[in-house]
């Protein structure tokens, strides 16, 4: 289990255009970490330290496909993102890039500067600053499995040297004769 | 037992002849779509990393959209680097500059009814209004599909959304989705299986079906999908591909689904208001709102069809003096037809200037972008604050018909007047 982390809050609705403005994507990802989450809060980039937590409502990461929404997070150094639901494609970005996320209907009980302590594995996140315990939704065992490799590239990297690639599909013809 | 039609794509790429929702399951994937700016200077890296080529490079299509065209040093190199990336596998497809990747690519026939199809972008559940369970995924994921031609999936639910009736003239597929994000949220997708059905739906044409399906990234589905039928088979024949089955990509009526029903009779323009989708009411009930900047842009409102409407309207007509109005047609092929037929010419003479086919002010990139505090009325699916330009510039979202008769007001207005009156 992760040490404690500060939380970090958000609202509803932190979209991937919030986590990775347009304007920086050409770039490489460190040219874009300063400007994480600016548009909401412009100090969070600059007072974020490896092990906090972010804390969100409903609906975080939604938008664009761009997985520098969740890496951006991971380099700054956030240990996980709580919050009571997830955009379906920033949440499977997060597990590939190594972030535990951890849908928990009861995020909004965790204040700004709270000290959180996580454990997704156990779907569980303990607030020490007010004692409380929450639980959240429990992941299925190899996308745990996946998180405690340290995402997909680790876990195919073993995946692959254990096993050689499956036979090709039955798969209906591609549109073009 | 009775699947839906998710179920029965799902089922079929997982080698399974059934499946439940909420199991996790492996599913082969048929067509895999990427981009310049997610695709091949994202999953190159991973890729050597793996040390693994591409599973089965004739199931991969590469469009360059987002950094096109390219506007400096380093948007120069992305589009050589993705260049590259054709250059040395056998792609299935390549299209570089040829217009944005979700019309692009049934425009070209990569896509049929029953695949199962991922793209490294959001708007990928587009593929879905040819009845293919087609969902956007990030870099990483992308990769790990390259490598192995595999992905998972939680079998999703399937949230029926049943447009009983017909929609009224000048009432779209952008309408219909601004409406449906108004009433359901952003999350009301659950990222399920929304599927459209309905006698309104059946009548619309293949690139409506696309903006219903493109939006439903908005609507927080994970595929959008519509039913094939004698509509979807003839694009397909028009776009080359010689053989693609409907029938066996139906839902089974009697499976299990969640179902909405609405009514397309009375439905009205929807307008979105900064800065969320979710934020849609009837066109009638904004307050005077003067724009400066209209926007028909993008994979969700810059196809012919969506040109056509704009056309409608501005026939004889010009965009009101201090209104910027920008086209970007969402592809070359659409723009050629559209200039064929004179509808660019009646755009051009409204006052429009032409943008590239190419993803542009919609994506936030290159250099066109919304300045300070600047209002702007739009086609596009999305106005996340600060997305297409500065933070303090606000977006509103419509149809093309209400775009193009906004432009030509100076402010928000409802369309359908200027439609039923020819101009003078
Ligand atoms: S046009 Fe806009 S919504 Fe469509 S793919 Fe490009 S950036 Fe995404």
């Amino acid at each position: 289990m992760m040490r404690a982390g500060r939380a970090f809050v958000f609202g509803d609705n932190i979209d991937t255009d919030a986590l990775a403005p347009g304007a920086y994507m050409k770039g490489p990802i460190e040219a874009l970490l300063p400007h994480c989450l600016e548009a909401t809060d412009p100090a969070f980039a600059r007072s974020v330290r490896p092990g906090d937590v972010v804390v969100a409502g409903r609906n975080f990461g939604i938008g664009s496909s761009r997985e520098q929404a969740a890496q951006a997070l991971k380099l700054l150094g956030v240990a996980a993102v709580i919050a009571q639901s997830f955009g379906g494609i920033f949440h499977r970005n997060a597990l590939n890039l190594g972030l535990p996320v951890l849908a928990c209907a009861d995020a909004p009980r965790i204040r700004a500067g709270d000290l959180v302590r996580v454990d997704a594995a156990a779907g569980r996140i303990e607030n020490e600053t007010t004692g409380a315990v929450l639980s959240a939704e429990k992941l299925p065992g190899f996308l745990l499995e996946m998180l405690e490799a340290g995402g997909l590239v680790p876990y195919l990297e073993r995946r692959l040297a254990t096993r050689r690639p499956a036979v090709p599909p039955k798969a209906p013809r591609s549109g073009r004769a | 037992m009775a699947m839906t039609l998710a179920e029965k794509i799902i089922a079929r790429a997982a080698g399974r002849d059934h499946v439940t929702p909420g199991e996790i399951v492996i599913c082969r994937v048929d067509l895999a779509m990427i981009h310049d700016s997610g695709g091949p200077r994202r999953v190159q890296p991973i890729l050597e990393r793996l040390g693994v080529g591409v599973w089965d490079p004739a199931k991969v299509v590469l469009i360059a959209d987002h950094y096109v065209p390219a506007f400096d040093t380093e948007t120069r190199e992305i589009g050589a680097l993705t260049r590259r990336f054709a250059a040395s596998h056998r792609l299935g497809g390549f299209y570089d500059g040829e217009g944005i990747c979700h019309v692009v690519l049934p425009e070209r026939g990569h896509l049929l009814p029953g695949m199962l199809a991922v793209g490294g972008d959001s708007h990928s559940p587009t593929g879905g209004a040819f009845g293919a369970y087609m969902f956007g995924i990030g870099a990483t994921e992308m990769a790990g599909v390259l490598a192995t031609g595999e992905i998972w999936l939680r079998v999703p639910q399937t949230i029926r959304l049943d447009w009983s009736g017909r929609f009224p003239r000048g009432v779209t597929a952008k309408d219909v989705m601004l409406f449906l994000c108004g009433r359901l949220g952003m999350d009301g997708g659950r990222y399920q299986a929304v599927e459209y059905t309905g006698s309104a739906i059946i009548a619309l044409p293949m690139q409506e079906r696309m903006t219903l399906s493109n939006m439903t990234a908005e609507l927080g589905g994970q595929a959008g999908l519509v039913a094939p039928d004698e509509t979807t088979l003839a694009y397909l024949r028009a776009a080359g591909v010689a053989a693609a089955e409907s029938a066996p990509w139906h839902g089974d009526p009697d499976a299990a689904a969640e179902r909405h029903e609405f009514s397309a009779d009375t439905l009205e323009p929807q307008v979105a208001a900064p800065h969320s989708p979710a934020n849609a009411a009837p066109v009638g009930s904004y307050a005077p709102t003067r724009i400066e900047v209209a926007y028909i842009g993008a994979c969700t409102g810059a196809k012919l069809a969506d040109l056509r409407m704009a056309a409608a309207v501005l026939k004889g007509r010009r965009a009101a003096s201090g209104v910027r109005l920008l086209v970007a047609p969402a592809s070359r092929r659409d723009q050629q037809v559209a200039a064929a037929e004179g509808t660019l010419a009646i755009l051009e003479q409204a006052g429009a200037s032409l943008l590239p086919n190419a993803c542009g002010i919609c994506a936030g990139y290159g250099d066109a972008l919304l300045g300070e505090e600047v209002v702007c009325i739009s086609s596009t699916a999305r106005n996340f604050k600060g997305r297409m330009g500065a933070a303090s510039s606000r977006v509103y979202l419509a149809s093309p018909y209400t775009v193009a008769a906004s432009a030509v007001a100076g402010r928000i207005v409802d369309p359908r007047e200027m439609l039923d009156r020819e101009a003078a």
